[in-house]
């Protein structure tokens, strides 16, 4: 149990505080939080020394819940209400989800995301998935005895805008502060690449129990970048599962009809599967108890060869998408240096030799699969939090699913491609098709398909007050503007009036603010939490950070500066200083605000001089 | 050094169409070690701005500059031999032979080997092709010629294309 922690109001911060911010791993079998502790990434074990969360929660009448490894105890005897890897349906629609017979759920159709109805009333996976992430931000408050100042959650690189800001109203409902989503084969690369000193071309290959994600990384002095990424969001270690399943009941001449039997068939599979891991046969054992003769006890032999065959159509699928991958990135199997693998899935024999003969190397194991997105995560999470120590790293992210816009016949123009780096921003030029046409409707959509119907769509909205013109004259730019968060606004202007129209996109299935208020206000995370003292806390740190980051690039750059901009930022600092004394969070803001902006025109000069500086370095090493 | 110098210029480049293209990526992440947002995350909203408008410039640059195609036609529209592809869709009868073959050959293949021997021979014609750009570029500085195949290896570049879908298509 965890002390309460009694500082003085008003007191003197510590000058050495640190936020504390953590990595999530958010995975579809299992989840994970790490941290930065002394200089070092690590896992954060729960009170009884596991770092593993099971990613399962488990509904019992009058709004009680279990989660984790004592809701997947119940699965098989409570399966309606026992929800598992609902990553997979993050974000999607019940017709996305192919294999929704095979499942024990009571699934329901609902606008945008499907929902799952259980004996605790129904139940978004978004509010799942805010549970395990809840508890997980739990477990870190307990640690540091302290409440977060943010998180960096993974999500798998080909996870569409939709699943993303899926996850991110997740993290929100939990009451975490989102740093910023990242993808897991990058947050491995962070790990691997930190702890090993590497330096090159890698590919970290991602196959974990729900999503197989593919990623191509260039790393040098504490930079990463990220070439290229693909995968399928709907492949891993539970299609293994399932597989092996149906061929089991095939053999053995039987069917499974209930919930609670096809439960426990995928459950003996999964056991089999990690038992052909090691070794070279195992025994699928499964009692039914429904089905087409009745109740019965299946018991099927299956040797690590048979079983190799039976993954084979699912092994070839993470080849074809390797091999689509490297002509993406323009580059061959040969300029790869090394393979990083992560995910439980990997353990494998049958995908080792396959990635293995692909490359014709053996791929790197020596971090462990299951915590490395974890402790990446948390590395880059203490870097954007603004620790210091941190600022040697610098992560090159692109976007995973090109962004377009709908044209004529119901066609895709790409605005921005797959793998361009962010932050980016590009335009395009449109004009009318009808004499005197006033308005023009802006569909935004994304994927990598020609037709809109077979892309995801994110946003709409129009352009109106258009002057009338005959067709063809009017001349309207729409720019896509990308920021380093990789959330996407759009902007149309025409550009002879100059009248415009903007948004920024936040797919229509994530859950809208109003709905996440009320389920904040519902939800239990942030019923204790004394919002107004919190408010205070964050805003005397962030007072502090910009006090020490002023002071440290006038140490660095002040000659950039006359005796009287420097006397105009002292005065501000010193109100600044005024105010964090005082409780009022609103004052602090403003002197902080303040502060920002008479340091506008320095910052600039600042990084003026960085990039000359970049260039001058070079043409040093050049000659 | 300004934002709106052009991309030879902010990477410190000669202007020119042939490059290195490891120094071009070697200076990209020099230049964003210093301008991406991620390096400003204590230092408010207005840096958080400049920050990104430096970093778009420079991932703009580096886009043009890595792609030889693009190079070559950002090349051409400094010197005022723009592009304007759309408009300029008057090509020589003997490449549009040559792209009706290709495209005959595509359509006619129907293995894997097929499609790959096909590819190569695009992907031969385009080194090649790109060479001819290089002397036109570098050596004789005819704007408007190099302009005309910079368009007609954007055809090329899109056959290529249709040809990776194809290749994708039969791996699957």
């Amino acid at each position: 149990m965890a002390l309460l922690q009694i500082s003085e109001p008003g007191g003197a911060p510590d000058p050495h505080q640190r936020r504390i911010a953590v990595g999530i791993d958010l995975g579809t079998t299992h989840s994970l939080v790490a941290a930065v502790r002394h200089g070092v990434a690590e896992c954060l074990p729960d009170s009884a020394g596991r770092v593993i969360l099971p990613s399962a929660v488990r509904y019992l009448p009058n709004g009680r819940r279990q989660i984790g490894s004592d809701a997947l105890a119940e699965a098989a005897a409570d399966p309606h209400n026992t929800l598992v890897s609902v990553k997979r349906f993050m974000g999607r629609g019940l017709a996305d989800i192919a294999d929704r017979s095979r499942l024990p759920y009571d699934f329901i159709e609902a606008p945008g995301m499907v929902q799952i109805r259980t004996v605790d009333g129904i139940k978004s996976p978004v509010e799942v998935s805010a549970e395990i992430l809840a508890t997980l931000r739990q477990r870190a408050e307990d640690t540091f005895d302290d409440e977060l100042f943010g998180a960096v959650v993974t999500v798998p690189a080909y996870f569409d805008d939709a699943q993303r800001q899926a996850t991110k109203d997740a993290a929100q409902l939990a009451g975490l502060n989102v740093l910023r989503l990242i993808n897991e084969p990058t947050a491995a690369a962070i790990a691997y690449g930190l702890e090993n000193g590497s330096e090159g071309l890698y590919a970290v290959f991602d196959l974990g129990g729900g999503t197989f994600d593919i990623s191509l990384l260039r790393l040098s002095a504490g930079v990463f970048e990220v070439v290229a990424t693909g995968g399928d969001s709907a492949l891993g270690g539970d299609d293994f599962d399932h597989a092996l399943a149906d061929w089991a009941l095939a053999q053995a001449g039987l069917s499974a009809e209930s919930p609670q039997d096809k439960r426990a068939m995928l459950v003996a599979a999964r056991a089999a599967k990690e038992k052909l891991s090691s070794a070279d046969h195992a025994t699928l054992a499964c009692p039914i108890s429904s089905g087409n003769r009745g109740p019965t006890e299946l018991s099927v032999r299956v040797t690590r060869d048979q079983y190799d065959a039976i993954a084979l159509h699912l092994v070839s699928r993470t080849v074809a998408i390797l091999r689509k991958l490297l002509r993406d990135a323009k580059t061959d199997k040969s300029a790869v240096q090394g393979v990083v693998m992560v995910g439980g899935s990997t353990r494998m024999p049958a995908v080792q030799t396959a990635v293995a003969d692909f490359f014709g190397k053996a791929p790197l194991n020596n971090l462990n699969p299951d915590e490395v997105v974890a402790l990446g995560a948390a590395l880059h999470a203490n870097t954007l939090a603004g620790n210091a120590g941190a600022e040697e790293m610098l992560l090159l992210d692109v976007i995973p699913l090109s962004l377009g816009l709908e044209t004529m016949g119901g066609l895709v123009e790409r605005i921005i491609p797959r793998n361009s780096s962010i932050p980016t921003a590009r335009a395009q030029d449109f004009t009318t098709f009808k004499d005197g046409q006033t308005a023009l409707a802006i569909h935004v959509v994304q994927g990598e398909r020609e037709l809109v119907s077979d892309c995801r769509s994110l946003a709409r909205f129009e352009l109106r007050g258009i002057p009338p013109m005959a067709a063809g004259a009017a001349r309207i730019r729409v720019s896509f503007t990308v920021d380093a968060d990789g959330m996407l606004s759009v902007a149309a202007r025409e550009e002879g009036s100059g009248v415009e129209a903007s948004i920024a996109v936040k797919p229509s299935y994530g859950l809208a603010d109003e709905d996440i208020a009320r389920m904040l206000r519902e939800s239990f995370t942030t019923a204790e939490v004394d919002m107004k003292e919190r408010a205070l806390r964050e805003s005397r740190v962030e007072a502090e950070r910009m006090t020490l980051a002023t002071r440290a690039a006038l140490a660095a750059d002040g000659d950039l500066l006359d005796a009287q901009d420097i006397a105009a930022i002292e005065v501000m600092l010193g109100r600044v200083e005024a105010a964090r004394q005082g409780i009022d969070h609103h004052a602090i803001d403003d002197a902080v605000e303040a502060l920002a902006n008479s340091t506008e025109g320095f910052a600039a000069h600042r990084m003026n001089r960085g990039i000359r500086k970049a260039l001058a370095g070079r043409r040093v090493t050049e000659v | 050094m300004r934002i709106d110098s052009d991309d030879f210029e902010l990477f410190g480049l000669p202007r020119q169409f042939e490059q290195d293209i490891a120094a071009i990526d070697a200076r990209w992440r020099t230049l964003l070690a210093e301008s991406h947002p991620d390096r400003f995350v204590s230092e408010g909203e207005h840096a958080q701005r400049l920050a990104m408008q430096w970093s778009v410039r420079i991932n703009e640059a580096h886009r043009r500059l890595k792609d030889p195609l693009a190079r070559a036609a950002y090349l051409c529209e400094l010197h005022g031999a723009p592009i304007h592809a759309e408009d300029n869709t008057a090509m020589p009868g003997s490449f549009l032979m040559q792209q009706m073959e290709w495209r005959e050959s595509l359509e006619e293949a129907s293995t894997l080997a097929e499609v790959k021997v096909l590819a190569s021979a695009v992907a031969a014609h385009s080194k090649h092709a790109l060479g001819d750009l290089r002397r036109l570029l570098d050596d004789k500085h005819d704007y408007a010629a190099a302009a005309q195949q910079v368009r007609s290896l954007m055809f090329v570049e899109r056959f290529a294309s249709d040809v990776d879908h194809r290749l994708e298509a039969l791996e699957q």
